[in-house]
């Protein structure tokens, strides 16, 4: 008995108090970040790696380097003043040859056409000619077979894809382009769409965020101040449509407000207009639908905040001799702030991305940045393209985030 | 619990099963794009497929978007056999590898016997389709007769309905701007050509609704939002069947297309995907979906076979041929991107 007390005080005497400490604490830690472990493999697994992987794809494309090697090698020492010689001519051949045999024609074909519209199926067509070739001089042959390969842009388009890394993505995402030499310029105004397009989203994401402001916050500040009897329907009436489908809402919208949709048949009833108005397939449709989508993301959280909020302030500063005005804008509006920017910035951010909305019940001028992302991905088979513009938006959300924070402070945000 | 456990272990057997087990044989997974189209396919050639053969299919439903495909043959996980592929994104999924080269000795099936068996690789041509002018005879008794009034804002005033894609609308611009129908595509390959159909749409620019998916047209017809509209000659014919309505179809320069049956590169049933397609593509099979859906048959002799009182709501019937267009993949595969981001930029202006 006293041999194992005394056991158990020297044991305990030979670590310093410190270091027990220390060995809790780590444990302590270990056991926190196992219970954390899962959900951050997910965001790595599903979040982190597959947009690292797309910001990759952006300005990566080695297709010409790998199913062109030949070609590529010889470009190497080509100084792009004039057509190269016949070495590089003889290497197309033979590239197109063994390209012809492979089947992945269509894919040069494809990556060449990205550049200089309309050669894709010129390739395929010269290698189906090159294929039956034996023997040089390769230049005049070539060139006979299909002029194209008498033009400089295409050797140049062929020299730039040596490299496995390429601008053209990113350029062409903001509306520049290769020329023939291999500068950058700007694209030609009738294929200048996507700044257009990133300004547009960005103005259209203000101007719900901002339309959902000013609709959102009365009707926070009714269901905060109300009591629960009337509020609580009220409150169900701002939920029940944040649990239908963005689809069924937008097309609600299309029956609403067409040409002889409801309101402009009751306009029309009261004779307060004569000819139907024009409430859809323009910018107002698209602002009115995505407001009424995205009104429920605005208002909870200011809802939320202001149920936190004790009305015993403004009585305080109404019974010092505030007026109602100067009470509520001095005491209570400042307080509701970080509800207010945790609500618009969700509504910001989600805004960007949308694309069904706007493709519905928007016109022509109304096609968002989301809308190409997803055409290039789904029906272009344009995955650096697709990356490319994803790239750019996700740049342009983290900057906007940045100056947010610097403006508001991200600490400041309050959900409840 | 044992229950539960069984359950996880029979998933798992069916997730880590390799392509061969006992029954891969007796099964196939057919894709279509569902409504209508994949109603009727089920009719004509799923269900005597079945019958015929003892193979069962299990479908699936995509909105022809060639990106899931690739998606599949890239991570190397396949698990569709057949798919019904447009035929603009047969020819890109052709380009990239991604469908198999059919090998039509192995089908079995004369490849000149199609009428576009020239034009694919790397598909099969199964049903024709068309894209026309629409519009409601119970709004306008004397609607247009050809497709220059398509154009012609003193005749018929009001809102048009059009794709929201270049594709139909600058052929249609050009063929009412008087180029023949046989050389729409070779004005179209030149600049001045383009520049000639974008001029030709700025004549009715401001008159436009532009819509994107094939369920608008009908709906933007029955609201009386346009006086006309382009469409699909099936959904056409459905509202006209299904909602009592009473559209009328201008066949002039109407723009035909057709679908493919394709095959996705590491389908591990490969072999009953060929059965399947070479049952779905015979002269049969093509008449007997005309019994439930508008579209014609791409096999040649599959036209005698057509009951005759089907034959008029056919895209490629005799008597809607004389000015009809054979819509073009291999140009749009070409200047498809050039010409779209033209498009955007034309519209946003």
């Amino acid at each position: 008995m006293v041999t194992m007390a005394a056991q158990i005080a020297g044991r305990f005497d030979s670590v310093p108090l410190r270091a027990q400490l220390q060995r809790v604490e780590r444990r302590r830690k270990l056991k926190a970040f196992t219970l954390v472990l899962p959900l951050l493999l997910f965001i790595l697994i599903a979040f982190a790696f597959p947009i690292t992987r797309m910001m990759f794809n952006a300005v990566h494309d080695d297709t010409l380097l790998a199913l062109m090697p030949r070609t590529m090698a010889a470009l190497s020492g080509w100084d792009g003043k004039d057509l190269p010689d016949e070495n590089a001519y003889a290497a197309l051949a033979e590239d197109l040859k063994q390209a012809w045999a492979q089947r992945t024609t269509g894919a040069i074909g494809q990556r060449m056409n990205y550049q200089l519209s309309g050669v894709g199926s010129e390739v395929t067509s010269s290698a189906r000619k090159a294929s039956t070739l034996s023997g040089g001089p390769y230049k005049a042959t070539m060139i006979e077979i299909n002029p194209i390969w008498g033009q400089r842009d295409i050797w140049s388009l062929l020299k730039r894809g040596s490299s496995a890394y390429t601008a053209y993505y990113l350029l062409r995402s903001i509306d520049y382009q290769y020329d023939s030499d291999s500068k950058i310029v700007a694209s030609p105004p009738d294929q200048s769409i996507f700044r257009d397009a990133f300004l547009r989203t960005l103005g259209i994401s203000v101007g719900v965020t901002v339309a959902t402001l000013l609709l959102g916050f009365p009707v926070a500040y009714l269901l905060a101040t109300l009591p629960p009897r009337i509020s609580n329907p009220l409150m169900i009436m701002v939920v029940l449509p944040f649990w239908t489908s963005v689809l069924v809402r937008t097309t609600a919208w299309v029956v609403l407000l067409q040409q002889h949709g409801l309101v402009n048949d009751a306009l029309i009833a009261l004779h307060i207009i004569s000819q139907p108005a024009e409430l859809i397939f323009n910018r107002l449709g698209t602002v009115v639908a995505m407001t009424h989508i995205q009104l429920p993301f605005t208002l909870l959280p200011i809802y939320s905040v202001m149920k936190t909020i004790s009305p015993s302030h403004v009585r305080a500063a109404r019974s010092l001799g505030a007026g109602p005005f100067y009470a509520f804008w001095k005491v209570y509006f400042p307080q509701t702030l970080s509800g207010i920017a945790a609500g618009c910035l969700l509504t910001f951010i989600l805004c960007l991305g949308y694309y069904i909305t706007p493709a519905l019940v928007g016109g022509p001028s109304d096609q968002m940045i989301a809308y190409f992302i997803a055409y290039y991905t789904n029906e272009q088979l344009n995955w650096g393209m697709a990356s490319a513009l994803g790239f750019i938006l996700l740049i342009a959300t983290l900057v906007l985030y940045y100056v947010f924070n610097k403006l508001v402070g991200v600490d400041r945000i309050k959900m409840g | 619990m044992i229950a539960s456990v069984l359950c996880v272990v029979g998933l798992a057997a069916v997730v880590l099963a390799p392509a061969k087990t006992a029954f891969a044989g007796d099964q196939l997974t057919v894709v279509s794009w569902g409504g209508a189209l994949q109603a009727a396919q089920r009719k004509a050639f799923f269900e005597p497929f079945t019958k015929a053969t003892g193979i069962k299919i299990t479908e699936d439903e995509y909105n022809g978007e060639a990106g899931k495909i690739r998606a599949m043959v890239d991570s190397k996980t396949v698990s569709w056999d057949v798919v019904v592929a447009g035929s603009g994104s047969s020819m890109q999924l052709c380009a990239e590898g991604i469908i198999e080269t059919i090998d039509w000795n192995k089908l079995g099936l004369d490849r000149a016997k199609f009428m576009s068996g020239d034009k694919h690789d790397c598909g099969v041509p199964t049903e024709v389709t068309a894209s026309i002018i629409a519009y409601d005879k119970d709004k306008l008794p004397n609607g247009p007769k050809t497709i220059a009034d398509l154009f012609d804002m003193q005749k018929f005033p009001g809102k048009r309905g059009l794709w929201k894609f270049p594709m139909l609308n600058l052929e249609w611009a050009l063929i009412a701007d008087g180029v023949a129908v046989k050389d729409v595509y070779k004005v179209l390959r030149t600049p001045e050509g383009v520049d000639r159909a974008f001029r030709k749409l700025d004549t009715i620019k401001k008159d436009v609704v532009w819509w994107t998916s094939g369920a608008q047209p009908p709906q933007l017809l029955a609201d009386g939002q346009v006086v006309m509209t382009a469409a699909y000659n099936g959904r056409i014919y459905d509202a006209n069947k299904n909602s009592g309505k009473h559209f009328e179809i201008m066949w002039d320069a109407a723009q035909l297309t057709f679908n493919l049956w394709a095959i996705p590169k590491g389908s591990p049933r490969r072999d009953d995907a060929y059965k399947f397609i070479a049952f779905a593509a015979s002269p049969q099979a093509q008449a007997d979906l005309t019994r439930y859906i508008p579209y014609g048959p791409d096999h040649k002799d599959a036209m005698a076979l057509v009951d005759p009182a089907i034959l008029p709501n056919l895209p490629n019937a005799p008597d809607h041929m004389a000015n009809a267009l054979e819509w073009d993949a291999v140009f749009w595969a070409d200047k498809g991107d050039d010409l779209r981001q033209r498009f955007a930029a034309w519209l946003a202006k």
